[in-house]
């Protein structure tokens, strides 16, 4: 088991690493920044003297090397603009995509599992049909859209609830129904597949002929076996919560680190933007890494090799 | 003798959503306490439907009993509802599953899942659970049966999987327990021991077993009585010495010439000829007629009754008696032996 763990932090790093690297030369790609932050009537003999403050003008490789060598510190430099440190301002901002992740996952559990538990138990019933429709238009229905149709009712004609912002429970509850409805509807279909699935597995016959009763046999035991492919789902979908909440988080205007990404992608912040990515790569591989260790506890045959 | 199980008439139809076919057709046998009842038959003829109705265990959506009675001890099964069938599945009758590598559920430890049949149907403390179920996989031939009830499916063999399987069976004492072929899975030398097991713990707990098999040397070492079904309908049905000696059915006659000697080393093994009907294909006529080496007029075009010589029952138009003295005219009479 420990060498389990230790091999898959490596991969963890190696992930890590390996994201960074990729976005350091894709955002290169997208040309030089330093106009952007000067006059437009500035002279090139300024915007060369510019280059050279901020090292864009040193070959490529060199400012890869410099990069990587602050990064693994933990120094991603400051700000273009603002001349703020840019992790701990990506830091600052992690509280509230954290606050929106994770309130809309567990809304979403809450929903989709016995949902999807009982659209399996229940399939091609009137219940279960209107639940598959249902989920398949949550997956189809685009958030951005979703959120401002939620904005106009919600905020704009009924006047309950704010259109964005953060502060309050009352803010969340608008950019957390809209981050959650995709989520919803996948969780569902998984769970009610997964579930099916289980269903016509021989062990649950078994089960049933020890003449245990069907809530048990659903609740308690097909549901543990489902669970295991759910957790990966899950693990997955949480790292995309966490890291892809962009367009949620922009349409409510909620402070988190998918906003600031946005703007800083958008002004060419390219320290700011590399801190964000080692975040959410980051996050994104821990939570994989902790689904792992989640899987050895649900799943005995992996625990004991 | 007293019957512990009588079926009668049995007719049973599934919904595909498109048709409905009928698997099994007026299927007839019973078991006598005590005894041990062979099922034969190939793959699709109807045994593990017959046997997962008596368990009450056919997908409720698509499967239905047409007529006919399934009697345990004089009750009626197929009239009772999934709440008064669970009180007897696993306590009074249970079964024993072909596959013992995914009968199993993974995730749950032995003794979590031989502990549900105590849990349900007896008032039991857990240390008490935990004492019956470790007695009963000693009883059923496990070693080190205290470290065992703690491990998972996974850890074990499939001998000793099966080996479980039989002990979950046996936990409540059932008055009768269904094996569906429990060793098919296995190699041959765990076959034979398990078929020994479950030939001691019949005798030692006096219960009935019905044993399901396509393997008709199982059937010689371990039944007293057979019944051989074909497509859905029970063609014989005999004392197992009776049936090898005098198969009466011209396919009970088939199966048993496939049947490979030990002195005939190179020569190609007997095959009967043709396939078995779909459900959906079955026609007027004895349900064996496309395939059977014998057929004349009356096989075509009527279902053949079930003809009763002493305790032998067969359902073949030769054993009327009419057509018998019709055939010994015309032919010689080694056609019916």
């Amino acid at each position: 088991m420990l060498d389990f763990i230790i091999k898959r932090l490596i991969q963890v790093v190696v992930v890590v690493l390996l994201a960074l690297t990729v976005v350091f030369f894709l955002i290169r790609l997208s040309g030089d920044p330093t106009a952007l932050f000067l006059p437009p009537d500035a002279s090139r003999e300024q915007i060369e003297e510019y280059r050279e403050m901020l090292g864009f003008d040193r070959p490529i490789y060199i400012q890869y090397g410099e990069f990587m060598v602050n990064a693994v510190q933990g120094d991603f430099g400051q700000s273009l603009r603002s001349k703020e440190d840019a992790l701990p301002l990506v830091l600052s901002r992690l509280p509230a995509t954290f606050q929106l992740a994770i309130s809309a996952l567990i809304l979403s559990l809450l929903i989709a599992i016995p949902l999807g538990v009982l659209s399996a138990y229940k399939r091609n019933s009137v219940f279960d049909r209107i639940s598959v429709a249902l989920t398949v238009l949550g997956q189809a229905v685009p958030s951005f859209w979703l959120g401002l149709i939620l904005i106009y009712f919600f905020a704009a004609q009924l006047n309950i609830l704010p259109s964005g912002g953060a502060g309050s429970i009352v803010h969340l509850i608008l950019p957390m129904i809209t981050l959650a409805a995709y989520s919803v509807a996948r969780f569902t279909r998984f769970t009610r597949s997964t579930m099916l699935d289980v269903l016509r597995k021989d062990y649950i016959r078994t089960a049933k002929a020890s003449g245990v009763p069907t809530i048990r046999l659903v609740g308690r035991y097909a549901l543990k076996n489902s669970l295991i492919p759910i957790i990966t789902l899950v693990a997955l979908d949480l790292g995309t919560l966490l890291g892809g909440a962009v367009i949620t988080e922009v349409v409510f205007a909620w402070p988190g680190v998918g906003r600031l990404l946005m703007q800083s992608l958008m002004n060419r912040d390219f320290p700011i933007v590399l801190a964000g990515v080692f975040i959410v790569a980051l996050i994104y591989a821990v939570i994989n890494f902790i689904a792992d260790i989640l899987y050895a506890y649900v799943n005995p045959q992996i625990r004991v090799k | 003798m007293e019957k512990i199980l009588q079926v009668k008439d049995l007719r049973i139809q599934f919904n595909n959503g498109k048709e409905n076919i009928q698997p099994i057709r007026g299927v007839y046998f019973h078991v006598n306490k005590g005894e041990t009842l062979g099922i034969v038959g190939e793959s699709g003829c109807g045994k593990s439907v017959t046997s997962l109705s008596v368990m009450g265990l056919l997908p409720q959506k698509t499967s239905e009993i047409v007529s006919g009675e399934i009697l345990f001890n004089d009750r009626d099964l197929s009239r009772l509802t999934e709440r008064e069938f669970r009180k007897l599945r696993g306590n009074e009758i249970s079964m024993i599953f072909q596959e013992p590598m995914t009968s199993l559920n993974p995730v749950f430890t032995i003794g979590k899942q031989l502990s549900e049949p105590l849990r349900q149907h007896k008032k039991m403390s857990k240390s008490k659970i935990r004492e019956t179920i470790i007695a009963v996989l000693k009883q059923v031939g496990l070693p080190r049966a205290e470290q065992i009830i703690d491990e998972y499916p996974h850890q074990l063999s499939g001998g000793m999987r099966q080996r479980v399987m039989i002990s979950l069976a046996l936990l409540c004492q059932p008055k009768l327990m269904i094996a569906d072929e429990p060793t098919t899975a296995l190699d041959v030398t765990i076959q034979a021991q398990i078929l020994e097991l479950l030939k001691n713990i019949k005798r030692k707990n006096d219960m009935s077993l019905i044993l399901i098999t396509h393997d008709l040397s199982v059937v010689a070492e371990m039944c007293d009585r057979v019944v051989v079904m074909y497509a859905g309908e029970v063609v014989e049905e005999a004392e197992v010495n009776e049936l090898f000696d005098q198969p009466l059915h011209p396919y009970t006659q088939g199966l048993i010439q496939s049947l490979p000697s030990n002195n005939k080393r190179k020569s190609k093994l007997f095959s009967i000829q043709g396939q078995v009907p779909k459900p959906s294909e079955i026609k007027e006529g004895c349900v064996f007629a496309n395939r059977c080496p014998f057929v004349f007029g009356k096989c075509l075009t009527e279902t053949p009754p079930s003809f009763q010589k002493g305790k032998h029952i067969s359902k073949c138009w030769l054993q009327d008696p009419e057509e018998m003295e019709v055939k010994r005219i015309g032919e010689s009479s080694t056609v019916i032996s």
